[in-house]
């Protein structure tokens, strides 16, 4: 191996031939399969000339319908990538007993389940709730469209260069082997010299801006933007928890940015925030990055709490039982969720006070999340179910959740937590509220809202499938986690010198496989439902007789969402309308004010993309001409004042007379 | 709540209800609600970086203090251009109140020029300490000291940056409604630096040169 030149240096930074994986036989297979998917599909799309229509109609889009989507596509490919991770190491922790040492080394094993933390929480979890608000809430409130249409689009694409990031450290260099919350002294530049965390870094920071903005847009939009009548008490509750997850976006993010930026000085300019040398303080990292991370737990659940609260009532067809509390129970978990933060780590050492204030405030958190509960049993209490695929997956999600929710009230007892802190029974409560909560609704909401968006239902039988083998997976998979907690078995290990744990961990393999079978259910499902469009057709565009707003409109919506803007009376305004008979408006339509497509957020965020590694490759040439070029276009783009146009009045009425005669022939 | 219960039409008699208007309402602009989220959210990151330099500003490590190496006169200095620089602000977005293009944009390049001479000698400040040996590296106290004063003089450099961009659109497209919406976001961003710079001020200069 030659020694690198100065000017290879100077252009390629620490990046070497040697950082390409061609020695690690697993990622090589990996790295063949991604990129013969990947031709495949660029081939496909090249074959049937399709980029000319996704570069207008999707990647430059700023509907808001189109780019909720491609949040939700994002997510749900990144799903798969983030179990992979989840199969390996469950894989691994199932046959690597006592001279076994199964099949990862250590080091890969760290980067497995770092990676699948961080991207199972920012690049699956939140694309798909950012998507399924984006897509949802202005429908809800009987919007056009955000508040802020670009920082949409620009927004979604900074998400998709974090995600690219991370995929990109699987191929080239490595992942961060620190666990998905990267701590100090680990992190620091002794003990991860490699390009590892900072790839963490930067796709964090430039995924996280994406995440701001998208709060602060839809924040505003939800404020400024309902429709005349719709007072904040008449909103629909996935709307009101849309509104206070974005707060707690816009409240939270920050401080992930900032400690994130810490971190990074801390590497590159060698400053002593978290240092163990010179003043500096660790556990001020694990402070700050936990008083992001608490609430960070809550905007992903609250989201999910309002999709539970929407289905259940359409699926009983009652208004949903006590309304104003849930409103006021998600307000105050809003305020909560800043007061918990400590108790991830009650093992600091703050002494019994400190400690007993966090334990108090976490287990009040249970009381609204129980009234929430009991408002969708007692929905529930004499209405007419209907067990459709979305109503399965909350009642999966009530029978789960609230064992996750024992095990959490439980954790939060700091004695009990000295002896359960890292241990699996920790992962296990996670997964159970996670998956439990956050999971299931997230699948509850697709099934649910996927006519809306595509004009079709999903094909139920397989949805079934997935939904059955994801929960009894679940319960195969977590629950022997919890006796090994108990037991005393802490998290992260790769290898096991009791053989008598074994038998656990190979069911908890068993469990990840069932869940595989879900995941491939839904996939199939997906597949089953595009073949079966005809049949599943949903002409109406109100497949369910819901009861908010998005289901007056045409499935899938036209892109100005509705001919006129609605008149809201109460709280159901759907329901109120269907109640009263009323008749679609056929005429008399008026020309509408919309805004303009613009790729100025791929641009925008393909330059970011550069500029992050660039960052992290110690390209430094590179890295100030990309950072340039950024700061030129987004400066350009101010010069762009011609943002919006009117769609006119006939183009309205030739959509609206085609729905009419739709309608008409389907009477 | 009192109108989840209340009856839709008032005993069926009266006109029907409407469910839709047949104007195009227009929702009020989000701008300048959006861009006061974006602030706050801003001033988390300096919340953060203030609660760093509170646990750690007393971290010498056996470096130099704060009362060794902060020069309290050139600070004064420092703060008394930056708070003027909002006074002459204010002075720009009362002309563009009154319409007048051309003493705005003096009141503006005023502003700038200000700006401007905030961060230069900032920026001196900053060369003269690492010049002795006092950077960012050699003690916590540092660390956070650089990173907080460091990031407000960054924020206040985009500001100029910004600042020359809105005059170049406002010479260009004069004073139409959207450049008036942008001057008032700028505007709310240079006095929250004022107000980010008065905290700084107090907290690290002022109680950092106390025993």
């Amino acid at each position: 191996m030659s020694t690198p030149s100065d000017l290879s240096t100077l252009i390629f930074g620490r990046l070497t031939l040697d950082q390409l994986p061609l020695h690690v036989p697993i990622v090589l297979a990996t790295f063949a399969v991604v990129a013969i998917a990947g031709i495949a599909l660029l081939g496909v799309i090249t074959y049937y000339r399709l980029w000319g229509y996704l570069w207008r109609e999707w990647f430059t889009s700023i509907d808001h319908k189109k780019i909720g989507i491609m949040y939700i596509v994002l997510g749900l490919v990144m799903l798969l990538r983030g179990f992979a991770d989840a199969l390996m190491m469950r894989a691994q922790q199932a046959i690597s007993f006592g001279h076994s040492l199964g099949y990862l080394p250590p080091e890969h094993y760290n980067q497995i389940f770092t990676a699948h933390g961080v991207i199972m929480i920012f690049f699956v979890a939140m694309p798909l709730i950012t998507g399924l608000m984006n897509f949802v809430m202005p429908l809800q409130i009987g919007a056009r469209d955000v508040a802020f249409p670009f920082l949409n689009n620009f927004s979604f694409w900074m998400t998709v260069s974090g995600a690219v990031l991370v995929m990109l450290s699987l191929f080239v260099g490595e992942f961060a082997r620190t666990g998905w919350l990267a701590y100090p002294p680990l992190s620091d530049i002794v003990a991860s010299p490699d390009a590892g965390v900072d790839y963490y870094i930067w796709a964090l920071q430039i995924a996280g801006v994406g995440t701001l903005l998208s709060g602060i847009n839809l924040l505003t939009t939800i404020i400024k933007m309902r429709a005349p009548g719709m007072t904040l008490m008449r909103m629909p509750i996935f709307t009101w928890t849309a509104l206070c997850t974005n707060v707690l976006i816009v409240a939270a993010f920050p401080v992930l940015t900032a400690v994130l930026a810490l971190l990074a000085l801390d590497r590159y300019v060698g400053t002593n925030f978290f240092t163990t040398v010179l003043g500096g303080n660790a556990m001020m990292y694990v402070n700050l990055i936990w008083i992001w991370g608490h609430p960070e737990v809550y905007i992903l659940i609250l989201p999910c709490f309002g999709i539970y609260s929407e289905v259940t009532s359409t699926f009983c067809r009652k208004r949903l039982f006590g309304y104003a509390s849930m409103v006021y129970a998600t307000v105050v978990i809003t305020v909560l969720s800043y007061l918990v933060w400590l108790h991830h780590f009650f093992t600091m050492g703050s002494g019994a006070s400190v400690n007993s204030f966090f334990g108090i405030t976490t287990m009040i958190i249970s009381i609204p999340t129980g009234a929430k509960i009991f408002n969708w049993l007692f929905t529930m209490y004499r209405g007419r179910i209907r067990l459709e695929v979305p109503m399965l997956w909350t009642i999966g999600f009530m029978l789960t959740f609230v064992i996750g929710g024992m095990t959490g009230v439980l954790l939060a007892v700091p004695p009990a937590d000295f002896s359960l802190h890292n241990s699996l029974f920790l992962i296990a409560h996670f997964h159970n509220v996670i998956i439990g909560g956050v999971v299931f609704g997230l699948f509850a909401g697709i099934n649910y809202w996927f006519p809306k968006a595509f004009g079709f239902r999903l094909d139920p039988f397989w949805g079934k499938c997935s939904f059955w083998f994801w929960l009894v997976g679940f319960w195969v998979a977590f629950m022997p986690l919890y006796q090994l907690g108990m037991m005393g078995v802490t998290r992260r290990l790769s290898h096991f010198e009791n053989s008598s744990l074994q038998v656990w961990f190979v069911i908890a393999a068993f469990g990840a496989f069932l869940i595989l079978l879900g995941i491939v259910s839904m996939l199939i499902q997906f597949w089953v439902s595009f073949r079966r469009r005809e049949a599943l057709r949903d002409v109406t565009g109100d497949p369910w007789d819901g009861r908010t707003l998005e289901w007056s409109t045409s499935s899938p919506p036209p892109q100005y969402n509705f001919a006129f803007t609605p008149l809201v009376h109460g709280q159901e305004a759907w329901w109120e309308m269907k109640r009263h008979g009323y008749r679609r408006p056929v005429t008399g339509f008026v020309p509408l004010h919309m805004p303009k497509n613009t790729g100025a957020g791929v641009i925008l965020a393909g330059l970011s993309l550069v500029f992050g590694f660039a960052m992290i490759w110690y390209m430094w040439p590179l890295a100030a001409i990309s950072f340039v070029a950024l700061l030129a276009t987004a400066i350009g783009h101010t010069f762009n004042y011609l943002r919006d146009y009117h769609l006119p009045a006939a183009e309205v009425a030739r959509v609206e007379a085609a729905r009419t005669a739709l309608l008409d022939s389907h009477v | 709540m009192s109108d989840t219960t209340l009856p839709l039409s008032s005993g069926g008699t009266s006109e029907p209800l409407r469910f839709h208007v047949a104007e195009e309402p227009h929702p009020p602009n989000g701008t300048l609600l959006g861009f006061w989220l974006y602030l706050m959210s801003d001033c988390l990151i300096f919340a953060c970086l203030f609660a760093a330099y509170g646990v750690l500003g007393r971290e010498y490590a056996g470096g130099p203090t704060g009362t060794q190496v902060l020069e309290l006169p050139t600070v004064a200095l420092n703060t008394t251009m930056l708070l003027l620089s909002s006074i002459t602000y204010g002075f720009a977005v009362l002309e563009m109140q009154r319409n007048r293009q051309k003493p705005m944009m003096v009141w503006l390049a005023v502003t700038g020029l200000l700006g401007a001479a905030f961060v230069a000698l900032e920026l001196t400040e900053f060369a003269h300490l690492i010049a002795d040996g006092n950077g960012p590296q050699r003690s916590a106290f540092l660390s956070s000291f650089f990173a907080l004063v460091g990031t407000h003089g960054l924020h206040v450099t985009c500001g100029i940056i910004w600042l020359i961009v809105l005059m170049v659109q406002v010479k260009q497209k004069g004073l139409i409604l959207a450049n008036k919406r942008r001057l008032m976001c700028l505007s709310m961003f240079w006095h929250f630096l004022d107000v980010i710079w008065v905290g700084v001020f107090s907290f690290v200069y002022l109680m950092g040169v106390l025993p």
